[in-house]
């Protein structure tokens, strides 16, 4: 009864003690904590339950952002045709799914890939895939405006019954919009993971051949991951690019993978609240430190935190703690199980 | 080798001319026997006689260089390997192959892919026969569990059971895939005589529940004790097939396996 409750506890905690709190630097850095989660969650679907290793999944975090600022903006394409394709702005919200389709459509052809190559390959190719993305982004000045990023783009935008349709300039109301987004994917995680479709995902991640003896297709589930994983990453690229309404071709850095790696290898990848967690930990350490410590000691203990958590929860956090747990509730157990015998004899 | 059988049942599995050919090297020259539906066929020969090879033809983890494996009529040759397993041809591995980081429960609820129909949107949305589904799996996981006598070890890691235990369960998520025809390679490798003693009272009662089984296995007390009827591979080509106790009385099968010194010790 508790198991359940808690991560609805979470939940509210989070949605009221922020706001509770009034500080903007807090829900901005909340804020794209909890879109960096987001993008976390989904690697960890691919990542931590087919275990496939996507070094390039900001791509589809990168291609979200950028479909949905320029579907939300208009755009003007010229393929050489006699009439360049002209798309005046959509609606932010048509902009928004349109980013999640378009990298959910991406994901399907990466899905494709990966079992044709496999292992390390598959590795160097999602790598490349992002650097691609980053070079195509930076060079087709006329659609992405290159270096000099996408500026002005609109935020999302809400209908409350006490304002009507609003855009969602405050903070306030963009910390809630990503924590409910969070709680969706969230939500749609569990639930797959926990099906005939998430066993047959973790098949293919402990046992191909056994998966293939028993008839799973795992060439098809793998790609349905891949799918959702890409969608959900395009979302948190679209919420990124409506809250911070700037988007360059920096959004494509390795970096931003490896930051969504490090959160589910260090939260314990192959676990729902693993992303959070690791997410929450080391989404939030930069800032903190930033009070206490130089910037170039920071990124040290940075560094020395992730490698600690590493080497002494090879898991991650969440198993970790999961196992301390039920260590401690055998223990408990065998006591009173001791003391019965004691009594009887 | 002829393929007219016999006895009266029908063959449900037929390997026609199979030849497989490693770039060279040849596996197996040209195969044919027959399975007939609802027996316990074992295949043997001595190391590197082309059995897991066969094994791999039939299950679709290798294509044949030639020949055909008809099962039920079906080419099985064209076929992806969980295709093949979606027919009802399920296969066990030589090497202990289970989902080691899942739970034993787990491990049988994946067995049952096939049995199960939910895709993603039903599981997203939470049908009711999604539900009704998972209801009726977990109570047949359950039960195979019992079968194969590993109840009591139904929450453990897989990863954690005991060597013994670990057959079972390989044994187990194959029977959970709901097979018609059952491809045991080497199921009692590595077990004691008591475990092998229990093995072959498994391997009996899945007979009995009208799975057709083809074994491969070296342990000779078991292969005679539970076949109706033995195949003898010899380098890629088959060598004898009958009845085990012809097959005990077979020349060639003694001089493959002991070698031509075997008629000076005799004589």
């Amino acid at each position: 009864m508790t198991a359940r409750l808690l991560p609805w506890l979470f939940v509210l905690v989070m949605a009221v003690g922020p706001l509770w709190l009034g500080d903007q630097y807090i829900l901005y850095v909340l804020t794209s904590t909890g879109i960096f989660i987001i993008g976390a969650m989904s690697l960890n679907l691919l990542l931590g339950y087919t275990g496939q290793l996507s070094l390039g999944h900001i791509a589809f975090f990168g291609i979200g952002a950028y479909t949905s600022a320029l579907l939300s903006l208009g755009f003007d394409l010229d393929l050489g045709g006699a009439e360049p394709f002209v798309l005046g702005p959509q609606p932010v919200w048509v902009a928004f799914l349109g980013g999640i389709l378009v990298a959910a459509l991406f994901g399907f052809l990466i899905g494709k890939l990966a079992f044709r190559v496999r292992g390390a390959y598959f590795v160097i190719v999602t790598i490349s895939f992002a650097q691609v993305m980053r070079m195509v982004a930076l060079n087709w000045v006329d659609l992405t405006e290159g270096p000099m990023a996408l500026n002005n783009i609109p935020p999302l935008s809400v209908w409350l019954p006490w304002d009507g349709v609003i855009p969602l300039y405050r903070k306030e109301y963009n910390y809630l919009l990503v924590l409910a987004v969070a709680v969706v994917c969230f939500l749609v995680i569990q639930r797959l993971v926990q099906s005939r479709v998430g066993r047959a995902l973790v098949a293919l991640r402990e046992n191909e051949s056994l998966a293939r003896s028993v008839g799973i297709d795992v060439t098809r589930y793998l790609v349905v991951a891949t799918v959702i994983a890409a969608g959900m990453a395009g979302a948190a690229g679209g919420l990124y690019t409506h809250y911070i309404r700037i988007v360059d071709p920096d959004v494509f850095m390795f970096i931003y993978t490896v930051t969504m790696v490090i959160m589910v290898v260090t939260g314990g990848k192959g676990t729902l609240a693993g992303p959070i967690v690791g997410g929450l930990a080391f989404g939030i350490l930069p800032e903190v430190l930033r009070e206490v410590a130089r910037p170039e000691v920071q990124w040290i203990i940075y560094g020395v935190a992730m490698i600690v958590v590493v080497f002494f929860l090879p898991q991650g956090i969440v198993p970790a703690v999961r196992n301390w747990f039920a260590g401690r509730r055998k223990r408990v157990a065998a006591t009173a199980l001791g003391l019965r015998k004691e009594t009887s004899a | 080798m002829s393929l007219a059988l016999d006895e009266s049942a029908a063959p449900i599995l037929e390997v026609r001319e199979v030849a497989v050919h490693f770039s060279g090297l040849i596996a197996i020259a040209s195969m044919s026997f027959a399975v007939p539906e609802g027996e316990i066929v074992s295949l043997i020969g001595p190391n590197g006689a082309g059995k897991t090879t066969a094994f791999n033809v039939i299950t679709g983890f290798l294509k044949p260089t030639g020949g055909r494996v008809l099962f039920r009529g079906t080419d099985l040759t064209r076929l992806s390997s969980n295709r093949i397993a979606g027919l009802g041809v399920v296969r066990t591995f030589q090497r202990t192959s289970i989902f080691a980081g899942c739970t034993v429960f787990d491990n049988v609820l994946t067995g049952m892919h096939r049995q199960g129909r939910a895709e993603t949107w039903g599981a997203l949305l939470r049908l009711a026969s999604v539900r009704a589904e998972t209801g009726r799996m977990r109570a047949a996981a359950a039960e195979i569990l019992a079968f194969v006598g590993l109840s009591h070890r139904a929450g453990e890691l897989a990863g954690n059971l005991a060597y013994g235990e670990q057959r079972l369960l390989g044994i187990a998520i194959a029977l959970a895939a709901d097979p018609k025809l059952l491809l045991l390679d080497e199921p009692a490798a590595g077990l004691n005589p008591s475990e092998t003693e229990a093995f072959m009272g498994v391997v009996q009662r899945i007979r009995d529940r009208g799975v057709t089984i083809l074994l491969v296995e070296h342990d000779m007390r078991m292969v005679m004790t539970i076949s109706d009827r033995v195949v003898v591979l010899n380098h890629g080509r088959i060598i004898a097939e009958g009845p085990p106790e012809v097959i005990r009385a077979n020349p060639d099968v003694i001089q493959a396996y002991l070698g031509q010194g075997v008629k000076h010790a005799k004589g």
